[in-house]
Formats: C-alpha cells, sequence, structure tokens
C-alpha cells in the first residue's frame, strides 16, 4: 500500500506527481492550483465546513494494485463491488466500466466493439502519458483552478477518474460507468473525469460511488470537465451514496457548442454535507442543457445543491428541474441559478424546484438567481413546498400499507418525474435504496 | 352472527371525548344505516373502527369475526378485511390511483392477475375510464371521490365497509352508480355501514337497521321507515 503523509505541501504534491511519472506541464498546474487554493477563501455560502481539516486528510492513498480481472481483487473488495451489482452490470448493461478505490482506478473494461468504435475510455493517469495534446488542451479548461477553493485543491492533488473521448459521428449506444469507493478510514478522494465529445458524437456516463462508514470526516471534492461540440450530445448520471461521514464537495461544469446537448442527472441520497452545482455553459447557438436533480436528506445531512445555466448564445435551452425530499432533522436547498447574456437572443430557460418534507423539523430553502441581460428571452421560475399530511398517510394505511411503505409509495411518486430519465437498472436501485432508507429511518 | 361487533366504544380525540358508549354489531350480506345530526360523532366513530391514530380508544371493544381489534394498527384492519370510504378523501399527489389499489389489493392477498382484471371492469362499472391512469383523488371533482372510494372498496373486496355519507354531494346519476356499488358489496357478502342523511339512497338496498347517533351515543334504532321519519320529522323529535 502506498500513502503519504497527512497535509497539503508542495512536497506531498511533488511526491504524487513523481509516483505517477507525470509531465512537467502536469506537476506545474499541480503547484499552480496549491497556490490558489492557499490564495483562496473558503465558501461564503451553503453548509458548514469547519469540521474539514485539511492537515488531517490523506490526499493519496493506493490501497490497491490495478488488476485486469475482478477474481484478482482482494477478497473484501472483490465483495463489496459484486454486492454492489458491479460485474453483473458490467456484463449487461455497459459499454465500459471503471472503479476506483481510494486514489486509483483500480479496474477498467471496454467493449470490443465500443474500443473499435475508436472511443478512448482510460484511467486519467494514463491518459496524461498517452494522449498528451488531447488531455492538455482540455484539462481544466472548463473549471479552471481559480474558480473556487475546491477547484483549487482538487487541481492540487487530483488522482485517479476517468477520460473519455468520443471521435466525430460516433454514438456508444449503452453508457459507460466509473464506480468510486472510499475504502480507508481519513482518505480524501479527488477524481477527475474528463468528457471530450466530438462533433456529432453522442456518449451516456454515468458514475456511483460508495464507503463504508468511520467515525472520522472524510473529504471527496472531485471535477467533472464535459466539452460538447457542435451537435455532440453528452449525457452525465451521479447516483451518490455516501456515507455519513463523507463531505462531498464537488465541480462539475460543461461546455455545450452550436447545436449539442448536455444534460446533468443527479442523484444525492448520502454524505453528510454535500455541495454541487452542475452547470452548463451554452457557448453556441442552439445549445441545451437539461439538469434534473433529485435528493433524499435524512437526519443530519445537509445537501446544498444547485444547477446553473449560462447562456451566452443565441437560441440556447436550459431546463433546470429538481425534487427534493427531507426527512427528519435535515436540510436541503437547491440554487437554481440563470445567466443569459445579451448576445443569447431567443434564449429559453425554466427553473422548477419542489420539495417534499416528511417531519416537521426537515428544512428547506430555494433560492433562485435569474440574470437576464436581454429582452427577448423566456425564462421562468417555480418553486413548490409540500408536506405529507397525517390525513394522506392514515388514507394509506387504512387500505393494508404499513407506515413505510405508504412513505416511500408517496416519496417514489414524488422524484418519479426524474427517476423516469435514469437508465432502467439504475431506477430500480435507486427505488430500492428509497425504500431502504425508509425501513431503516422508521423501523 | 355479527362479522363485526362494537361494545361500549368511548373515544376521544384530542382530550375531548367524542363517542360515550357505542355499541352495535353488523351482518355479513346487509346494508346498516348510520344516521345523526352534523357534529354527532359519526365520522369519528369511522375513523376509530379504521384505526386512526389520532382517535384514542379510552374503553370498550372492537371485535371483527370475533378476533379483538381494537389495538391493532390501521393497516392490519385493512388486511383483516376492513374498509373506510372516506367522507373527503385526501389528494395524494405523485402517486397513481391504479398503483396504490395495486398495492393496496397485494397486501389485502388479492392476486395481481385477479388485480388488472377486477380494476378495469369497476372503472367501466363506475363510468370513471378517464380517471383510471390519473393520481389519487388529485383534481376529481366532488363525486369523482365518492366513485373513486367505491372503486376501492369494490376492488379490495372488504369484510367490512364503513361508507362515511359516500351520497353527499354527488348527482343523480352518481348516486345511482354508487347505490348499485353498495347493494352489489352487500350481495357479495361484505357487511355494510352506511353514514348517510338522506333515505332515498336506502331504498333499493338490503338494508336491516338504522342507528341513530347523537352526543356520541346511540339513541334511537330501527326499520327502514326510521329514516323517512327523521326526514319528516327532524333528529330532535325522533330523539325524543
Ligand atoms: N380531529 C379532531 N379534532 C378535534 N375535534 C374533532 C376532530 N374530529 C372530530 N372532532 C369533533 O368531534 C365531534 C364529532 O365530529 P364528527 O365525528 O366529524 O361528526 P359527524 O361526522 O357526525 O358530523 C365534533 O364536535 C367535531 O368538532
Ligand atoms: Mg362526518
Amino acid at each position: 500500500m502506498k500513502r503519504t503523509k497527512a497535509g497539503l505541501t508542495a512536497e506531498l504534491i511533488e511526491e504524487i506527481s513523481r509516483e505517477k511519472g507525470e509531465p512537467k506541464w502536469m506537476l506545474e498546474q499541480r503547484l499552480r492550483s496549491l497556490e490558489a487554493f492557499r490564495r483562496l477563501p473558503m465558501p461564503r455560502f451553503g453548509p458548514d465546513l469547519s469540521e474539514v481539516d485539511f492537515d488531517e486528510i490523506f490526499y493519496y492513498l493506493r490501497t490497491v494494485e490495478p488488476v485486469t480481472s475482478w477474481d484478482e481483487l482482494p477478497e473484501e473488495i472483490k465483495r463489496t463491488f459484486e454486492e454492489l451489482g458491479l460485474p453483473e452490470a458490467e456484463r449487461k448493461a455497459l459499454a465500459g466500466l471503471g472503479a476506483q478505490v481510494d486514489s486509483e482506478v483500480v479496474y477498467r473494461s471496454i467493449l470490443e466493439e465500443v474500443r473499435a468504435q475508436g472511443v478512448i475510455f482510460t484511467p486519467m493517469e494514463e491518459a496524461v502519458r498517452d494522449y498528451p495534446e488531447l488531455v492538455r488542451e482540455h484539462f481544466m479548461r472548463v473549471i479552471p483552478p481559480e474558480d473556487n477553493k475546491f477547484a483549487a485543491l482538487h487541481g492540487a492533488v487530483w488522482s485517479g477518474g476517468t477520460f473519455v473521448w468520443v471521435p466525430e459521428g460516433v454514438e456508444v449506444a449503452i453508457p459507460l460507468q466509473a464506480y468510486f469507493r472510499m475504502q480507508t478510514q481519513g482518505v480524501g478522494q479527488f477524481e477527475h473525469t474528463l468528457i471530450v465529445a466530438e462533433p456529432g458524437s453522442s456518449v451516456h456516463y454515468i458514475e456511483g460511488c460508495s464507503a463504508p462508514r468511520y467515525s472520522k470526516v472524510a473529504l471527496h471534492s472531485g471535477m467533472v470537465e464535459i466539452v460538447a461540440k457542435e451537435g455532440a450530445h453528452v449525457r452525465f448520471t451521479t447516483i451518490q451514496n455516501w456515507s455519513r461521514n463523507v463531505y462531498n464537495l464537488n465541480n462539475k461544469r460543461a461546455v455545450a457548442y452550436a447545436g449539442a446537448t448536455v444534460d446533468w442527472v443527479s442523484g444525492s441520497l448520502g454524505s453528510k454535507v454535500t455541495m454541487l452545482y452542475p452547470s452548463t455553459v451554452l457557448a453556441g447557438k442552439g445549445a441545451r442543457t437539461e439538469n434534473l436533480s433529485f435528493s433524499f436528506a435524512r437526519d443530519g445531512q445537509w445537501l446544498d445543491l444547485g444547477a446553473k445555466a449560462i447562456h451566452l448564445a443565441p437560441d440556447t435551452s436550459s431546463r433546470l428541474i429538481s425534487r427534493s425530499v427531507v426527512k427528519g432533522k435535515a436540510k436541503n436547498v437547491f440554487r437554481g441559478k440563470l445567466f443569459v447574456a445579451p448576445e443569447a437572443r431567443g434564449a429559453k430557460g425554466h427553473v422548477e424546484c419542489s420539495t417534499l418534507l416528511l417531519s416537521p423539523e426537515a428544512e428547506t430553502e430555494t433560492i433562485p438567481t435569474l440574470d437576464v441581460r436581454n429582452h427577448d428571452v423566456e425564462v421562468g421560475h417555480e418553486a413548490t413546498v409540500g408536506r405529507i399530511s397525517r390525513e394522506q398517510l392514515f388514507y394509506l394505511m387504512s387500505r393494508g400499507l404499513e407506515e413505510a411503505e405508504a412513505m416511500s409509495l408517496i416519496v417514489n411518486g414524488f422524484v418519479s418525474p426524474i427517476l423516469k430519465e435514469i437508465p432502467f437498472e439504475y431506477a430500480i436501485e435507486l427505488k430500492r435504496l428509497l425504500e431502504m432508507s425508509f425501513t431503516e429511518a422508521i423501523g | 352472527m355479527a362479522i363485526l361487533e362494537v361494545r361500549d366504544l368511548i373515544v376521544s380525540v384530542e382530550g375531548n371525548r367524542i363517542l360515550n358508549g357505542v355499541s352495535f354489531a353488523l351482518e355479513k350480506g346487509r346494508v346498516h344505516a348510520l344516521m345523526g345530526p352534523n357534529g354527532s360523532g359519526k365520522s369519528t366513530l369511522a375513523f376509530a373502527l379504521a384505526g386512526h391514530p389520532d382517535y384514542t380508544v379510552e374503553g370498550g371493544q372492537i371485535l371483527l369475526e370475533s378476533e379483538d381489534i381494537t389495538r391493532l394498527p390501521a393497516y392490519e384492519r385493512a388486511r383483516r378485511g376492513l374498509f373506510l370510504g372516506f367522507q373527503y378523501p385526501p389528494e395524494v399527489e405523485g402517486v397513481k390511483l391504479r398503483e396504490f389499489l395495486r398495492l393496496a389489493a397485494a397486501n389485502c392477498h388479492a392476486p395481481f392477475c385477479e388485480f388488472q382484471k377486477l380494476y378495469l371492469e369497476s372503472l367501466t362499472y363506475f363510468r370513471m375510464e378517464e380517471l383510471g391512469e390519473r393520481e389519487l383523488n388529485v383534481g376529481f371533482s366532488g363525486g369523482e371521490k365518492k366513485r373513486s372510494e367505491l372503486l376501492q372498496m369494490r376492488v379490495l373486496r372488504p369484510k367490512v365497509a364503513l361508507l362515511d355519507e359516500p351520497d353527499s354531494g354527488v348527482d343523480v346519476d352518481a348516486l345511482r352508480l354508487i347505490a348499485a356499488g353498495i347493494e352489489e358489496a352487500a350481495r357479495l357478502g361484505s357487511a355494510v355501514l352506511l353514514i348517510t342523511h338522506y333515505p332515498r339512497i336506502l331504498e333499493h338496498l338490503p338494508l336491516s337497521r338504522i342507528f341513530v347517533l347523537d352526543e356520541g351515543k346511540i339513541v334511537k334504532e330501527g326499520g327502514p321507515e326510521l329514516a323517512w321519519e327523521i326526514e319528516r320529522r327532524g333528529y330532535e323529535a325522533v330523539r325524543g
């Protein structure tokens, strides 16, 4: 097992870079990010992050050596992945699968016919080595390290993640998936995902994640950058089920060029604190984005979520939709942000957030920001907050449903417009997670 | 033999005693009417029998097929064959009527294939074809909500159906459908307790008994003629 000392120093960054055998530009990029990290303030909004101690985190941890088949993995990890259904999903429904444990990708596969189409699907480190021009052109250009403190931190210590490149006109018919596992107590995980879709191509990428629960705070600060060139279609789905000691502070942003479509689908169930605001820069005429978010915050969680659409070109459109369920003493925030530039004539934008509160102590806040700089636009915003009344609950129970069953029926109904958008197998899995969380929450 | 027997039931809500010792029995395959002025405790009785947690049973017993169900949670009572048709059915957004009823039927041991058939047939029976894929009571008119309750009863085939004013605020056509649904349920063996203010609906039903509730007690019992007497002379006079 390769493990660096806890804490964040230039020596540590150099050690990580040396360990990975990186080119000089990447080391420089890391050091520049460290500079920015030291300079930038913590976020001035959202949840309390004072528990995150940057000196206590292990920034790099190679727990398991990479393997080429599931059988070679250590028994415990193998069993975990089997319980998560990864080998089965790989056989049945995926064009490619990558699995990361702590800092490094330990397993990766790609269907032969997808490889034959010229698609690149590879761990980020290998991409830095094998496709230097392609990576250098885009890496942290969509989100520069100076963007915010956690982007800077990520830029300094990133490790693992995936590079996806889809050649012009190629449609990857079934999804690619990545799975992230934080296995070791006190570890930080900072995987970097970069997807470049050439003109007219399409790809669906799914990421899932989990961790065993430890008493110590863990930090996950991943970054996703998407470049959708002219007419390309990228769909990015995340199902987040981190354990309740994880601070999940991510940066996700896409650039959509003319006629391109970027869809974000995010399911946030786990973590202690999440800050997640997937954004799309609509940079070319007619670019579109849809951002579907659903979340389930329970006792002690603060899920600070949002979506951003930045309309920079004419006839661009965006739909930011959120459905949140809050139970017990938990908080859910949704920040829906539309920016429409003076040039973006004919832009259409719609923000819609609905929240369902399952307990009196549950808290919710929706914070829409509509910054519109021209008159030839159609923008709208809607927010609703509902509660399950005792009357509704009794009504369902008087027909033979137990309380947990009644609750999950209502909750499932509430999130169904978004579950519909998730591939079937994952929607089933999500329903199962929701139902499980009800029986555990009530029983 | 009585299928549901209520003995000396005392019920309070938020610390206020509403029912002061109510006793009666329901027979299989028969319709029983419960009448009484507004606020006399009819809905309270129905909720207490169905197991609403806000309605505290302070005394007495509820026996379903001789089994004491007084302390069972609502869903257990439902699974044993008790059904409550609500006076004001709540709207439940996001939940499909069909999906909900399928779950309810499965919990009450109805096989799936039978459910499909019975559901479609019952939609037709109550002229609710357009509502079959809608969300549970959401945006339903008053009359549609009442028919939705009857539809649910028809699909679940309860042993005991407590129907709280299914005939209030519905038009004549809907009234005819609702009366037919009640008649059919009794014919198929359900014991029905029908809470109503109108003698008309009772005319074509296999009515065995009318109970009159006032101030939390049954103050009078009688045959069908009692309903018309109440209609003509009011509760005051009848109570005597
Ligand atoms: N949830 C409740 N909280 C407080 N009082 C109630 C509640 N439900 C019923 N009551 C009271 O109990 C009495 C009987 O009401 P109800 O059973 O609805 O009468 P009915 O159905 O005969 O019109 C009324 O005085 C009513 O105000
Ligand atoms: Mg009433």
